[in-house]
């Protein structure tokens, strides 16, 4: 094709629209294996190479990784691999700092937005290639807030067989930690699950399936109903997103027991070093 | 599969999910309907699909000025005739279905005297509400 006539293709309204569905589908077959949430993949990858505003990327952003909770949400409940008790305080704090950060995020300009967001990513994969997770976190005791909140259970391993109670610890700090989480979500327009699992597993001593389970019920929806009324949802780029990054999920997940996760996963990490730095160039003006 | 002797806990988290799954698939349904209504033009839409490619680069607030839409839900709602809003009253049902989902679970919580729970959800309803509602928009 020349030159000329893909330029004139990329001008036609329907183009767009239809590369970002075959990049959200294709966003969706990696993230599940790669266990990470479509929101920290989209945003990056669409603000760098797709002709949006921020805005309305950081929107749809948000609707991705909202879809993929609600699409799992029933199984994981179903597998008791997600506790509503332990995720509703912290999906209520992070809602109002979500809101907060959307809020400021859509007041901010555009180019140190883009800043922020090249730096957030690269600090995001950072804390992916270094946190270990622990799968069964040792507490000794619970603290009272999590006593009063019944932040405890049994989780029994599918593949040992074992039960394993479990009990929360160091709840205040573990809740004060959803307040950034939450406004870094709302501004970038990411999911969280990055965040969430390491503070309900590291800093709460969850068992670490359960706090991947229950991770995902912690992304509130909140920041993208400001989003929605403050005009941030295009729905030519919010509706191609939110069903290829669906249909890409389920083939994701039917991946999942075939390729191997740690490859599939370092292939991620390299993707968003990739859309982190050109993010980050984008906002200097070095790379327009 | 997991076991969770909390019975309790597992009647309020059956009932989630299960309007979880009923709110997921309605509002995904409603979404690809009303994008195929928006695209194909067969509703007509609001602000023109041409028009978009010159428009889509603009920060949100220019957005709406150009278009004319008034920022918060009336703005948008009062269109919903269109496709591109039918489009958007879908997204909108979608985020909104967790909100019929913590109203659900609220009186589980409460009759089992789980009150500081309860309160948690009512105060996530209304903080999802106040969201919603645009008093939050510029």
């Amino acid at each position: 094709m020349s030159g000329h006539a893909f330029s004139a293709i990329q001008a036609a309204w329907w183009f767009w629209p239809l590369a970002l569905f075959v990049v959200c589908f294709f966003l969706g077959i990696v993230a599940v294996p790669a266990g990470v949430g479509g929101g920290v993949l989209f945003v990056p990858i669409v603000a760098g190479f797709f002709p949006f505003h921020l805005d309305f990327v950081r929107g749809a952003g948000l609707l991705v990784a909202l879809s993929g909770a609600l699409a799992a949400g029933p199984r994981l409940f179903a597998d008791g691999l997600a506790n509503l008790r332990l995720a509703l305080p912290p999906a209520l704090i992070a809602s109002v700092s979500s809101i907060a950060g959307a809020m400021v995020g859509l007041a901010l300009p555009a180019a140190a937005l883009q800043i922020a967001l090249g730096l957030t990513i690269l600090a995001i994969l950072a804390i992916m290639a270094s946190v270990r997770n622990t799968e069964y976190p040792e507490v000794t005791q619970s603290d009272p807030l999590a006593v009063a909140l019944g932040l405890h259970g049994i989780y029994r391993d599918v593949h040992t067989g074992r039960e394993h109670a479990w009990q929360a610890h160091r709840t205040p700090l573990g809740l004060a930690l959803f307040v950034g989480i939450g406004i870094v979500a709302g501004m970038f327009g990411l999911g969280a699950g990055w965040a969430n699992v390491p503070a309900l597993n590291l800093v709460m001593g969850v068992p670490l399936k359960v706090a991947a389970g229950t991770s995902a019920f912690v992304i509130s929806p909140a920041a993208a109903l400001v989003y929605l009324n403050q005009g941030a949802l295009l729905p030519i780029v919010a509706a191609p997103s939110i069903a290829g990054m669906m249909l890409g999920s389920l083939i994701g997940a039917r991946l999942l027991h075939v390729v191997s996760a740690t490859v599939v996963r370092r292939l991620v990490l390299a993707l968003m070093l990739f859309a982190g730095v050109r993010t980050l160039a984008k906002g200097l003006g070095i790379w327009p | 599969m997991a076991v969770n002797r909390d019975d309790g806990l597992l009647a309020a988290q059956e009932r989630y999910a299960r309007w979880l799954a009923w709110g997921t698939r309605s509002g995904v349904v409603l979404l690809v309907l009303a994008f195929i209504l928006y695209v194909t033009g067969a509703v007509v839409p609001y602000v023109p699909i041409e028009r978009l490619p010159e428009l889509w680069h603009l920060p949100a607030a220019e957005y709406l000025h150009r278009t004319g839409i008034d920022p918060g839900w009336h703005g948008w709602a009062r269109l919903v005739a269109h496709g591109d809003m039918m489009v958007l009253a879908a997204i909108a049902l979608l985020i909104a279905c967790s909100i019929f989902c913590l109203a659900g679970v609220v009186p589980l919580f409460w009759r089992r005297r789980e009150r500081l729970l309860a309160l948690v959800c009512l105060l996530q309803i209304a903080v999802l509400v106040l969201a919603a509602s645009g008093l939050l928009a510029r």
